[in-house]
């Protein structure tokens, strides 16, 4: 493998680019180095699906165990709550592509409104969420063993656990089918917008962070790669809950 | 080549174990073939073309149809494998319909037998010569896994779930069973020996209803007494559907404290309660029949063995 | 084309730089917050090569516990049951999540990678240092649980006796999460360096095999690792909520585990193997001086395990009550994992084949490897075939069977590769007598240790046994032997890789007469790796005389 030598190291680079500070010296161009980012961040969004895609497996699974549990386990979701969730997370995304667009036009004052309704977006979804978490807080409708709500229609398994007693009996016929269905579908609820949440707590904080940025003037047309990046997980954020809700709030 | 199995393999106990001891072998020779058309050349050109200085190599960057062969050759060779393998357990994997069945309840770390007619054993494993036994199987607390190596077969034990695995022992002797799913401190030291008995040990293996028995009147034990092993057959022989320990009515009388008292019948007379009545109202309820009840109790002649029948005298005797 | 390219010397003959990437800073904090991809790999070689002597230690206990049935060495009794349930755990995840996952990509890789590509550094190198901080974090972690009692779960947490038994399993679980994360960091930061970081004019068919191999080893990482931190985050719920999903007692599954668990674990040994065979890709060529053979079915075969390995995972549970049916699927499915490895060893002995060929210790480990990993590779296949899995799954043969893979194929490859870029990374010569003799006890040694443990199997020794029937006592006391002997011989190789580093630098720019652009630099390389970018004209391992090229 022979080479000649680009001698962009000691001239060309320094030349061109000096100008723009956030130019990284491993990288030759602005251009690659917004783009080498942009693969990064899709890659990790790529885990993160399949994050959330143990969760979606994991459901189903449970899901074929328990179809009348969860089912009517389901019903004690309030439809309406998640319905305007939705909406407010559409809207935000909205707010977000406008936010990008004028990040790649450098217009700050409108960055900076944009910015500020994602984040007021995000704020609303998590008070909602906070009304129907503890909602389910008080009528017990809690994850796995702290499952407390005594009106569904079929026994829970817990309490007839295999103990010493059934342990004597020999194994004539299979143990009685487990009907903690209930729990096991709010383990799945509490766990899946659980994280859901956080990644919105994560999302708000960032997006604060792009927004003092973006108020001090740091993007503009050339650089604005933050901005978008921010954009492109909250995106995935919304994409998310948009399998979230027919799964937890629709399905019959 | 009969000693190359041997020094590989266990002792065969099936008519499978020979199967799979076939294609074991075969896949070794198809392996040792395999592996010395890669290890010859890797030695042989290491040696041949050892390096000489300013030698220029060819530039020989593919061969498209060599490319070809070796991935369709082994890929052909993969699919004779996989039919291979897939015949073999097909047959581990049905048991045939006319196979005894033997319940199986492994728990930290033992093994626990029970035949069809209610006998049970522990971590010892009876079973008749060339007759299907298929073992249905469940954990009470982790997961376990029986393993008979001579039989070649072997299956993980699942709580809350019944699996199930078959052999047809043609070897008679012992046998070693022993567990090999890791389940704890005593996952090395749950064996169990398998008894492959001929008919006429077998049918006396089964008459003496097993051997867990022996363990409640050898007084080794003090959690163990006659009067638990009636208790086991209490629950587990169905007597608690209509009778009641708690001095309570079911459907038959309760048992507690008759022992030693008179016992009022239906026909005006009364009689004593002690082991021969108990006894007999066992295997023939209708011969005295209590009164104010039906004559409903069907008979244990058969279903219960001399060593149930004296550990619930014992009990009934207890409940006092 | 007449006129002849002109390239640069092959043998470096360049004067050395004065500075390079070891002295140009000095002290504790430059390395600490360094973002040169060449020292975080330094700093992970040294990580990953403390964390397989920890690992080997506790082997090494492992062999010395089953010397005897007795378990006594001079009268004393050297673990209980409970002490060796906890040695062998210990011994397989550190060896798998702290040594193996890591060990080639982020050391090596890390190095090589980007001075392959002609490039100064991986595309995030402050995510480079961070991720080799999470790894750091992850060892500590895992070191603490081992401090409070150590966990007795065996490498594969299986449920529902992970989540029963005592000990620190939840902080254990979560060092794994931790280090998940810093191998997915790792990955991604590989596959954006090699889309985006390569030399000008240097296509995908240009990138030397070994970028290839770790590229493959990437997509694994980044698409197979969050399934596994998720599956372990349920566990820690399950352990200290019971949320019901793998507690049999409270309705769940545990076979939903092995599922999960397998997902990630089985593309996992994919993760060690593939960096291996991407090193054998280089060290073959380079050794022969001969060009690749094949060069696109092999970087073709790279991917395709990758993406096969995704589909396999249930050969794992043939016995462990999964449906009948995704048996003989996932039976089917292993036997395509067999091609593609096929058609890369075939393709190296094609290499081989009228080479002109070095017996320098790189080429000798990567001869081992050949070898061993026909023997490990050909046993998967008869761990992969149902029938005989059913006798064998469990046993000793699936010891030895990943012990040929892991160790004598990837961890062979390891050693061989750290030879071979010993002289780039430190600019000294090692001693060439002691290299052969450390090769050839670990091979005496491994095959002594490991070929018994087949015999061991078959004949129905399972594993994780800490007592064993005495009729099994002769082939556990040679393999206990032979452990011996690999730890001797590791201890000469460590022994003369560091005596090496007393000596000034010795080591020519390209002492190997390799062709790819990491050779192009100086030894060691200099902080920003090329004096001058590099750009590609030639094909890696054209090993064609300059004159002829036209
Ligand atoms: C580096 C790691 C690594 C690698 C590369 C492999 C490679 C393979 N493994 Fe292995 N395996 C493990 C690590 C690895 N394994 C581990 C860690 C475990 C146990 C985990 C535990 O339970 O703790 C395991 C367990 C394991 C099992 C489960 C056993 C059980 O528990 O019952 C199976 C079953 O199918 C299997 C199969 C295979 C196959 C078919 C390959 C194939 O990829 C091999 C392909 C290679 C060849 C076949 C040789 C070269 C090819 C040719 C010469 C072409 C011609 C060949 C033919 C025509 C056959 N492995
Ligand atoms: C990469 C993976 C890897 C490696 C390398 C090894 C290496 C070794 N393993 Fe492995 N082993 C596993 C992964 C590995 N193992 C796994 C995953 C399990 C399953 C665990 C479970 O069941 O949960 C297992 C289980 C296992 C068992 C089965 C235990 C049981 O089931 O009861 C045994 C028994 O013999 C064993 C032995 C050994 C031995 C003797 C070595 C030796 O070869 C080790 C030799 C190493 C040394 C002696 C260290 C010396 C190092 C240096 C001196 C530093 C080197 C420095 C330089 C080279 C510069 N191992
Ligand atoms: C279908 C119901 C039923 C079952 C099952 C049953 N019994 Fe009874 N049992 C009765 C009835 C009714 C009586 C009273 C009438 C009689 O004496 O026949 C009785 C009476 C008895 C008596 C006499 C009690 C007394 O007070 O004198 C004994 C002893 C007894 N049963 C033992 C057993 C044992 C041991 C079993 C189990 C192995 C068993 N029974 C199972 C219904 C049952
Ligand atoms: Cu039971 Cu291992
Ligand atoms: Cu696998």
């Amino acid at each position: 493998m022979s080479t000649t030598s680009v001698d962009l190291h000691a001239h060309g680079h320094e030349a061109e680019h000096a100008h723009d500070p956030h130019h990284q010296h491993h990288f030759t161009t602005m251009e690659q180095q917004f783009d080498t980012s942009k693969i990064g961040m899709w890659l990790f969004l790529v885990t993160e699906v399949l994050l959330f895609g143990g969760l979606f497996v994991g459901f189903g699974m449970m899901q074929a165990r328990y179809p009348r549990e969860f089912v009517e386990a389901h019903t004690h979701l309030v439809r309406w709550q998640g319905a305007l969730n939705t909406v407010v997370l559409l809207i935000s995304s909205y707010t977000m592509v406008l936010a990008v667009n004028a990040a790649k036009k450098g217009i700050k004052s409108k960055q900076v409104l944009f910015l500020a309704l994602t984040i007021v977006c995000a704020c609303i979804f998590l008070v909602v969420k906070y009304f129907e978490y503890s909602h389910k807080f008080e009528e017990g409708w809690l994850p796995a063993k702290y499952y407390s709500y005594k009106g569904d229609s079929l026994p829970a398994c817990m309490e007839k656990s295999a103990g010493p007693e059934a342990a004597a009996a020999a194994p004539t016929t299979p143990p009685a089918p487990c009907t903690n269905g209930y729990a096991t579908f709010f383990s799945f609820y509490f766990m899946m917008t659980g994280l859901h949440g956080i990644h919105i707590l994560v999302g708000i904080i960032i997006l604060t962070w792009v927004l003092i940025r973006a108020n001090r003037g740091e993007f503009s047309s050339s650089y604005y790669t933050p901005v978008d990046l921010v954009g492109l997980y909250w995106h995935l954020v919304d994409m998310i809950w948009i399998y979230l809700f027919p799964l937890y709030y629709l399905i019959q | 080549m009969e000693w190359l199995r041997r020094l590989m393999m266990p002792a065969q106990g099936s008519e499978f174990a020979k199967e799979i001891d076939n294609m074991y072998m075969g896949l070794f020779w198809l392996s040792v073939v395999l592996f010395l058309m890669i290890a010859i050349p890797t030695v042989y050109f290491a040696w041949r073309y050892r390096y000489r200085p300013g030698r220029v190599t060819p530039h020989n960057t593919h061969n498209t149809t060599l490319e070809i062969t070796w991935t369709v050759l082994p890929l052909l060779l993969c699919v004779a494998i996989f039919f291979w393998g897939l015949k073999g357990w097909m047959e581990y994997a049905v048991a045939p319909g006319e196979a005894m069945e033997v319940q199986i309840t492994a728990k930290k770390w033992l093994w626990q037998f029970e035949y069809p007619d209610g006998s049970r054993t522990i971590n010892d494993l009876h079973v008749p010569i060339n007759k299907p036994v298929k073992f249905i199987m469940t954990s009470e607390d982790v997961i376990h896994d029986f393993f008979v190596p001579d039989m070649r077969v072997k299956h993980d034990i699942i709580p809350g779930r019944y699996t199930e695995v078959w052999f047809n022992p043609t070897v008679h002797g012992q046998h070693v069973i022993t567990c090999a799913e890791y389940c704890g401190k005593g996952h090395s030291d749950m064996h169990a020996v398998l008894t492959v008995d001929n008919d006429a040990e077998f049918a006396k293996f089964l008459e003496t209803g097993g051997t867990e028995w022996e363990d409640y009147f050898n007084g080794k034990d003090p959690k163990k007494t006659p009067a638990d092993w009636g208790k086991v057959q209490y629950e587990t022989k169905g007597c608690n559907s209509c009778h009641t320990i708690d001095g309570s009515k079911s459907k038959g009388p309760t048992w507690k404290g008759i022992y030693g008292h008179m016992v009022e019948l239906n026909n005006g007379t009364s009689v004593l309660v002690d082991d021969d009545y108990l006894r007999e109202s066992m295997l023939y309820p209708n011969a005295k029949v209590v009164k104010g009840f039906e004559p409903i109790m069907p008979t244990f002649q058969g279903l219960l063995k001399e060593n149930q029948i004296k550990g619930l005298q014992a009990f009934i005797k207890s409940l006092q | 084309m007449d006129q002849a390219i002109k390239t640069t010397p092959r043998i470096g003959d360049r004067p050395r730089p004065r500075k390079n990437y070891l002295n140009e800073t000095r002290g504790f904090k430059s390395w600490a917050f360094t973002l040169d991809h060449k020292r975080i790999g330094i700093m992970y070689l040294i990580g990953v090569l403390f964390s397989f002597l920890l690992g080997g230690i506790f082997a090494l206990l492992v062999r010395l516990t089953l010397l005897s049935p007795t378990h006594k060495i001079f009268g004393q009794v050297l673990l209980t049951a409970e002490q060796y349930n906890r040695v062998f755990t210990l011994h397989g995840a550190i060896m798998v999540f702290l040594f193996i996952i890591p060990a080639i990509p982020a050391s090596l890789g890390n190095f090589v990678l980007p001075l392959m590509l002609g490039a100064k550094d991986v595309a995030f190198p402050r995510l480079n240092l961070f991720s080799f901080y999470l790894w750091l974090t992850g060892a500590l972690m895992a070191l603490t649980a081992m401090v409070f009692g150590a966990v007795d779960t065996g490498w594969t947490f299986y449920t529902p006796y992970s989540t029963t038994t005592d000990g620190p399993v939840t902080l254990m679980t979560a060092a794994v999460f931790v280090l998940g994360f810093s191998s997915i960091f790792t990955g991604l930061n590989f596959i954006a360096t090699v889309h985006k970081l390569r030399a000008p004019g240097m296509g995908w068919f240009d990138l030397p095999l070994f970028i290839w191999g770790i590229y493959s080893t990437a997509v694994i990482q980044v698409l197979a690792t969050p399934v596994l931190g998720i599956t372990l985050v349920l566990l820690m719920l399950e352990r200290s909520f019971g949320i019901g999903i793998f507690d049999p007692r409270i309705g769940g599954d545990p076979v939903l585990f092995q599922h999960f668990f397998w997902f990630y674990s089985h593309p996992a040994v994919y993760i060690m193997i593939l960096p291996g065979m991407a090193i054998i890709s280089e060290l073959i060529p380079t050794f022969s001086q001969k060009t690749i053979f094949g060069y696109r079915a092999i970087a073709y075969s790279s991917v395709s395990l990758a993406l096969v390995s995704f589909i396999v995972w249930g050969h794992h549970m043939f016995v462990a009550g999964q449906s009948q049916l995704a048996t003989v699927v996932f039976s089917a499915l292993t036997f395509l994992v067999a091609i593609p490895s096929g058609v890369k060893v075939f393709n190296w002995l094609g290499t081989m084949y009228q080479g002109n060929i070095k017996l320098d210790t790189p080429m000798l480990y990567a001869m081992s490897f050949l070898v061993l990993f026909a023997i490990g590779g050909l046993t998967g296949i008869f761990l992969g075939t149902l029938a005989t899995d059913v006798h064998l799954t469990d046993t000793y043969f699936v010891v030895a069977h990943f012990h040929y893979v892991m160790m004598g194929s990837t961890v062979t490859a390891f050693i061989g590769g750290l030879h071979y870029w010993w002289p780039k990374m430190t600019g000294r010569m090692y001693s060439e007598k002691w290299g052969r003799v450390g090769c050839l006890l670990w091979n005496v040694g491994f095959n002594m240790t490991f070929l018994t443990q087949f015999f061991l199997g078959s004949k129905g020794m399972p594993r994780r046994y800490y007592n064993y029937l005495d009729q099994f006592q002769p082939l556990h006391a040679f393999s206990t032997v032979g452990s011996w002997i690999i730890g001797l011989g590791l201890f000469i190789t460590a022994a003369y890789l560091l005596a090496s580093l007393r000596k000034p630098a010795d080591a020519p720019d390209n002492p190997w007469n390799g062709t790819t652009l990491e050779w192009q630099t100086s030894s060691p390389p200099i902080t920003h790796n090329f004096e001058e970018q590099p750009v590609l004209e030639r094909e890696p391992y054209d090993y064609r005389p300059v004159v002829a090229a036209r």
